[in-house]
């Protein structure tokens, strides 16, 4: 179908008016006057149905089974909603009755599809139409009734003229949604600073590392070499309201290592206890749990975006999109032998944020 | 009198044009003086459709939606969007007594205490997974036969904005049950909104009301899941088709079938039988998929907690690529500038991930501006015959499937005993230079199609049949095509390289430059369409090869 864009006599060429304005050169079509002829239509081939009237028999006998096959299928669906009842605490039921209801459904649907179009492949007429397209734009007496209706509006109205009531109008028309967007403002609590909320945890001096989620105090001696615990801070687990957003800022992964394989700073060194050490368990990158513990490599993984990080020199990221270590969260033993926090995390936990530096 | 004469005259018309009785056409005739609908069916009712399987594409699209619609009223009467702590107390045993939102546990009854719900639930996302792959077909469809060309640029927008709101609608869907998985999804959400520079911190808090997680996010979720996104959809689905209609549907290559018409079936009764048939065939499929295979077992996970997280977590399979474009950047993309944290780890994905959207939103307008082709395109190209089109979407392509197969990363590792950074490594590798491969080695694949389509249209294909020739030489018979399957072969635009022509000021601007220099990049290697001379020429030189006798 080589198009003409230069308008000229070529049969296969004559485009619509859409063509025309192709001619402003900047089309780089090649046409070629010399391209082949659109053949037209094929010859009809008539179907099978179409030559034998014992197969067009047997069409319209598996279009109709076919339909009351699908009605089959409803009864069967309607039946086994009542056969195949949820017994409590069986998930076994529920499977069977999620399983006789769609299959009964899916007879019910498919039979009705296939059916029909059986029906309209085999059946109904295969001479194919043909529609004849026009140019999308709007025929040239139209295009200029349409400009004559706006320039007459124009000129009613001075919209064009009165340029301080159409300038103002539009001054008012850009300010009025405003007070709605203030209004979202009220998605977030008027009372509560975000960057504050997310420096600070639960966590502070004297507060005990408990099991999560029980609640039960750990004691230090409790902590055998090489194993870790999912840890909350002592009260988390009793809290009504705001439990879980504590506990996404506050949860602590607690593993003891060989004092030896811990490669501490100076000024960390009496953060830990006798190998023993707590990092946050919220990830640096965007905030999954670093829930994944590497027994012999002492690697901690990431299970959403695979950050790895590396208990032994205080959490420090050597493996993907995470920057920042781990937060540590200064650790020592009360007169019960019971392992507390020192203080809260000396800096924010999980994810960064604009404000955090 | 006169009145009641000419109704009842106008009565026996319509009853005289339709044989098929009484009833139907009196009902007809009291809806058409009551909506003129006569007009719609006399527009409409025999209006061509074209087919192909790949028109079924879009189709599916729409079914699923509607499958989506109806299986989601169904669930919206028992589901409840709170979350609002309660124990659970229902029919599913390992999680009895357990704390969790009433979201949660009213997903948990449709699930185990509602017959035929958790049917519905599954139909529901199944058909969700299945909407977001159609529309995806659906457009690379439309984009490797060049549908989207005018006059269907803008309808293509539309397009693919249902597809950014079908995502969205996934997405909301996918956290509504508040369980460990979709929690942990919304967890990630929360730390991609605060890596945006100035206003992140900000949008997290006013986004979940307060600190992550908070009490607000589900209801909030489910009032955009199933009122603002759905009403958004239908309208734009109504404007795509209403442009369908406008337009009138492409048609590929074929004997008889030219840019001012359009071939094949009518809406009524054909289209009506088989567009109607496999609706329900679509829903059927659907159907056996949901009794037959589980989806987003939540009784598996549990209730969210910030805490525990399951490894080989996967999201749907649709924002994959946006979960395995976080994978691939490598450690340590974050600075502190001026006391501010700029988390380019999150900063790189939004904006790559972003640019490459929009570039697919805008490819139209960009190969029309350097085509400078202002004409119509009703008859689709064959990919091959537009083959720097063809492999810049193959080059798209694979850039989206690394992306997206960063996304099973671990999975990859566990299964293939390979090691994690191994695995990431080779998917940088192949993100980056993937596409350069794919877009070179899908151009020479579709010159030497093009050349192979030359080759048969000049010299037929081979038949296979040996013959010798009196001088003892052996040739090949060469079978002609037909003239009709010639006509698919060679009708195709051809574009030459645009020529840098100096403007009225005997200037030549850099826009022109880059136009010039895009237009040689797509058309520079092109293989014209053969010639009726050629053709003529072909035939008169090698009676032997193309005759059989």
């Amino acid at each position: 179908m080589a198009k003409d864009d230069n308008g000229a006599e070529d049969v296969t060429a004559a485009d619509s008016p859409g063509a025309q304005l192709a001619t402003s050169a900047a089309s780089t079509a090649v046409v070629t006057r010399d391209a082949l002829v659109n053949p037209g239509f094929p010859p009809h081939r008539p179907r099978i149905t179409d030559l034998d009237s014992k197969e067009e028999r047997k069409a319209e006998r598996t279009v109709y089974t076919l339909f009351y096959v699908s009605i089959v299928g409803s009864v069967f669906a309607i039946a086994a909603y009542m056969a195949f009842p949820i017994v409590a605490e069986d998930p076994g039921s529920v499977r069977l009755n999620n399983l006789f209801i769609g299959l009964g459904l899916t007879l019910a649907l498919m039979a009705i599809g296939i059916g029909a179009v059986h029906w309209g492949k085999a059946l109904m007429s295969d001479h194919e139409g043909v529609d004849e397209r026009h140019p999308v734009r709007g025929t040239e007496p139209v295009r200029a009734r349409a400009v004559e209706i706006f320039q007459q509006a124009n000129e009613e109205s001075g919209f064009g003229r009165r340029t301080l009531i159409r300038n103002s109008l539009i001054g008012a028309l850009v300010v009025f949604p405003l007070p709605a967007v203030v209004l979202f403002r009220g998605l977030g609590p008027m009372d509560q600073d975000p960057v504050a909320l997310l420096h600070e945890t639960l966590w502070k001096k004297g507060v005990r590392l408990t099991m999560d989620p029980s609640g039960t105090p750990i004691r230090a001696a409790d902590v055998t070499l090489g194993s870790s615990f999912h840890v909350i801070p002592e009260g988390l687990s009793e809290m009504g309201h705001g439990r879980l957003e504590e506990k996404a800022k506050a949860a602590v992964l607690l593993i003891r290592m060989d004092p030896s394989d811990l490669v501490e700073q100076e000024d960390r060194k009496s953060w830990s206890y006798d190998g023993i050490v707590a990092y946050s368990k919220i990830c640096t990158h965007v905030g999954c749990p670093v829930a994944l513990y590497e027994q012999q490599t002492h690697h901690l993984l990431c299970p959403c975006h695979q950050s790895q990080f590396d208990v032994e020199n205080h959490c420090k990221v050597i493996f993907g999109p995470a920057k920042r270590a781990l937060p540590q969260l200064p650790i020592a033993v009360d007169a019960e032998g019971y392992l507390i926090a020192q203080s809260d995390f000396t800096e924010p936990v999980g994810p960064s944020f604009w404000e955090r530096a | 009198m006169t009145t009641i004469t000419t109704r009842e005259s106008a009565d026996d018309q319509a009853v005289g044009a339709k044989k098929s009785g009484g009833f139907t056409a009196s009902a007809a005739n009291y809806i058409d003086e009551r909506t003129s609908i006569s007009g719609a069916v006399k527009e409409l009712g025999r209006k061509i459709f074209p087919d192909h399987w790949s028109f079924l594409l879009g189709e599916v699209a729409l079914y699923s939606f509607v499958i989506i619609l109806l299986s989601g009223s169904f669930l919206t009467f028992f589901y409840q969007a709170s979350m609002a702590e309660v124990v659970y107390d229902g029919s599913y045993a390992p999680l009895k007594g357990i704390p969790m939102s009433v979201a949660m546990s009213s997903t948990m009854d449709i699930s185990f205490d509602i017959r035929g719900g958790l049917l519905m639930r599954q139909v529901h996302h199944w058909a969700a997974l299945l909407f977001v792959a159609a529309i995806g077909l659906h457009m690379l469809r439309i984009y490797f036969t060049g549908a989207f060309r005018k006059p269907r640029e803008l309808n293509w927008v539309i397009g693919f904005i249902l597809f950014i709101l079908a995502m969205a609608e996934g997405f909301t869907g996918y956290s509504l049950p508040d369980d460990l998985l979709s929690g942990n999804g919304l967890r990630i959400i929360d730390g991609l909104i605060k890596g945006i520079p100035v206003v992140g911190t900000w949008v997290s808090f006013l986004l979940f009301g307060g600190e992550f997680p908070g009490t607000d996010i589900v209801g909030r979720l489910y009032s955009l899941h199933i009122l603002l996104l759905p009403a958004i959809i239908v309208a734009l689905i109504a404007m795509h088709l209403l442009f369908v209609v406008v337009h009138k549907h492409t048609q590929y290559p074929a004997a008889g079938h030219t840019n001012q018409n359009v071939v094949g079936y009518p809406v009524l009764p054909v289209y009506a039988a088989k567009a109607g048939g496999f609706f329900f065939i679509v829903f059927g499929v659907v159907m056996l998929i949901a009794s037959l295979f589980t989806i987003n077992p939540i009784w598996n996970y549990g209730p969210y907690d910030p805490s525990p997280v399951s490894a080989g977590t996967q999201p749907d399979w649709y924002i994959g690529f946006a979960d395995g474009a976080m994978r691939l950047i490598p450690s340590g993309w974050e600075f502190v500038w001026l006391n501010h944290t700029y988390s380019l780890n999150i900063m790189v994905v939004l904006i790559v991930v972003g640019l490459f959207i929009v570039t697919v939103m805008v490819y139209p307008f960009i190969e029309a501006w350097i085509t400078g082709d202002k004409r119509e395109h009703h008859v689709l190209d064959r990919p091959r015959n537009a083959p720097t089109r063809t492999a810049i979407g193959a080059a798209g392509v694979t850039f989206y499937a690394s992306l997206w197969s960063a996304a099973s990363s671990d999975i990859m590792a566990t299964h293939f005993h390979l090691t994690m950074e191994g695995v990431i490594h080779t998917l940088q590798v192949t993100t980056l230079l993937g596409p350069f491969l794919a877009f070179f080695i899908t151009k020479r694949v579709c010159l030497a199609l093009q050349k192979k389509d030359r080759e048969i249209v000049l010299h037929g294909y081979e038949s296979g049949r040996i013959v010798r020739l009196p001088g003892g030489e052996f040739v090949e018979v060469h079978q002609p095509v037909d003239e009709y399957e010639r006509w698919k072969l060679v009708s195709y635009s051809d574009f030459k390289p645009l020529m840098l022509r100096p403007n009225a000021q005997g200037k030549i601007g850099p826009v022109e430059k880059v136009r010039a220099g895009l237009s040689r990049w797509f058309f520079e290697d092109r293989i014209t369409p053969v010639t009726q001379t050629e053709l003529s020429r072909a035939h008169g030189d090698h009676p032997a090869e193309i005759t059989d006798k």
